[in-house]
């Protein structure tokens, strides 16, 4: 250890200080949740949990969680389909042009969410519209299927470069067709991969707001239901009831995944498998 | 085979979403009705290069972008550096999930948060009061401020896997050879981890140039996202047209940043 003692202290300090400055805010939401009163000052005087019936029976909200539910499994469905076919062709062979399926996939969530946001809704209006597919929870859905399909995908490709093609070159030889070999032998080892992705693209879909604005319509999720809420002062114990629920909803997927197969896809495998893998549920 | 769903779905839908919004950068717009008209022109850019609003509105987003970066840069060292260098493994993988999870809680629910934690009788006010300061309210430095707590984890996460692949063994010589900690730091650390920087300020960079909710939630602003939302249900042209700034800015930042090597570190 080259650090000094004083500097470790140092640094400790400094560590605590950065992720105190990143926890205060959601154990701030968590806190006003429970706010009896309507208007949000601080400290709190009265705690109450009666805003999360109220929340409950509220069918503008019961309505946008439907309708996020809806389109998180829709994109998941989408991606998972999509990113793993994407993973298995860039792993498994060569072909021209196979560095920029990475590039490809990933661009939806590099440029800004604006930009994303506003083609898929100029797509949307001069090209499907025409075709007969308006705004509506299939808008959302391809939407959120596009942004998606990289956490699938980087999760499949860090699961398969770790493993060999051995495997599957022996179900080939033993007289397996391409179905029986990825459903026995491919998907199988895979599954865990899988499912911390699609957990992850089910989180990502679930709170997204930035691109969902542009294709969404008329249609409301949970984060555009508290969009359009949070400039209503009657509504805010409402909304901060939703919003806790929307971050409790995200992470939960999230910690489960990381569990799983111990990479969040987001980021790249290298960084996310090698930190994680005391969590690791595999060897 | 495998391909030709994945590659079919995000090269006409997603590609050809980027194409119909630059092809709509040159439409034009009916004056009177606003209504999009497909004759070619270069009005929009010409506007957008001459009208005064538009080079400051750009210029102002993309100094927010750099401030929220060097800030969020200064944060991320001290807890990446630890986490990488000082820890245990079993305390780095628990802090790798602590600085994930938040990353995942929800863009919009955190920035609501913020503009709570920022009002005059909020959380913000009420820390600062004990020491007779107020905290910056809602302003561009309470923007700042909100910015740097958004994008913060998408820093901390490079700058940490930077630190981690430089060997022990480099900063062990370097203090064999008699330099100091600080010797060490300036001139072995940090150039090795400048590249992860540079591949977190990709990210912080971007998000910033985009947000188009921020800026009027928190300080009442125009910045180049809030001018392309407001501008694109009545002239989308023009929206588009200015919409190829980020892109244009992010573009030459990506291609500086791949000179400096920042990309191995993504």
């Amino acid at each position: 250890m080259v650090e000094s003692r004083v500097t470790r202290v140092v640094l400790r300090l400094g560590a605590g200080a950065t992720l105190a400055f990143i926890y205060l805010p959601l154990v701030v939401i968590a806190i006003y949740a429970f706010n009896e009163n309507i208007s949000q000052t601080w400290p709190i005087e009265h705690y109450t949990t009666k805003w999360f019936g109220v929340a409950w029976r509220d069918e503008s909200v019961r309505g946008a969680l439907w309708t996020s539910v809806k389109a998180a499994l829709g994109a998941t469905a989408i991606a998972l389909v999509l990113g793993t076919l994407a993973s298995m062709a860039v792993s498994r062979y060569r072909f021209f042009g196979k560095e920029t399926i990475s590039f490809l996939v990933i661009l939806p969530i590099a440029l800004p969410g604006i930009i994303t946001g506003l083609a898929l809704q100029a797509t949307i209006l001069n090209v499907l519209t025409p075709l007969g597919i308006s705004f509506s929870i299939w808008t959302i859905i391809i939407g959120h299927g596009t942004f998606c399909i990289v956490v699938i995908y980087n999760n499949a490709v860090a699961r398969i470069r770790r493993l060999s093609g051995s495997l599957e070159e022996a179900s080939v030889d033993l007289g397996a067709d391409a179905w029986q070999t990825f459903r026995f032998v491919t998907f199988p080892q895979l599954r865990t991969a899988l499912l911390a992705g699609g957990l992850l693209a089910f989180a990502l879909s679930f709170d997204e707001v930035v691109v969902t604005i542009f294709t969404s319509g008329a249609q409301q999720t949970l984060p555009i239901w508290i969009f359009t809420n949070f400039a209503r002062p009657r509504e805010l114990p409402i909304v901060n009831v939703v919003a806790l629920f929307v971050v409790v909803a995200s992470i939960i997927p999230v910690w489960i995944a990381l569990r799983v197969a111990g990479g969040t896809g987001l980021t790249s495998d290298r960084r996310g498998g090698e930190g994680l893998s005391a969590l690791d549920a595999e060897p | 085979m495998l391909l030709a769903g994945p590659l079919g779905w995000m090269v006409v839908l997603y590609l050809g979403s980027l194409f119909v919004l630059f092809l709509a950068a040159f439409w034009d717009t009916e004056p009177y009705t606003s209504e999009i008209v497909h004759t070619w022109t270069l009005d929009n850019f010409e506007q957008i290069l001459e009208k005064p609003v538009y080079r400051d509105v750009a210029w102002r987003t993309i100094s927010m972008a750099i401030y929220v970066t060097i800030a969020d840069a200064v944060l991320a060292f001290p807890l990446a550096y630890y986490m990488a260098r000082v820890a245990s493994p079993r305390t780095r993988s628990l802090l790798v999930v602590a600085v994930l999870t938040p990353l995942w809680a929800g863009y919009l629910v955190k920035a609501y948060i913020w503009r709570t934690m920022l009002g005059e009788q909020g959380v913000v006010n009420w820390l600062l009061e004990p020491f007779g300061l107020s905290g910056p309210g809602y302003t561009t430095a309470g923007l700042w401020l909100t910015f740097t707590y958004l994008w913060l984890p998408f820093m901390i996460l490079p700058i940490y896997a930077g630190l981690e692949r430089i060997p022990g063994s480099l900063l062990e010589a370097s203090a064999d050879l008699g330099a100091r900690s600080v010797r060490t730091f300036w001139k072995v650390t940090v150039p090795l981890v400048f590249p992860a920087v540079v591949a977190g300020s990709i990210f912080t960079f971007s998000l910033t140039l985009g947000d188009y909710i921020l800026p009027g939630l928190i300080a009442d602003e125009q910045f180049i996202g809030t001018v392309i939302y407001g501008d694109h249900g009545t002239a989308l042209p023009v929206a588009a047209a200015y919409a190829m700034v980020p892109v244009a800015v992010m573009t030459a930042y990506l291609l500086v940043a791949k000179r400096l090597g920042a990309f191995e570190s993504l």
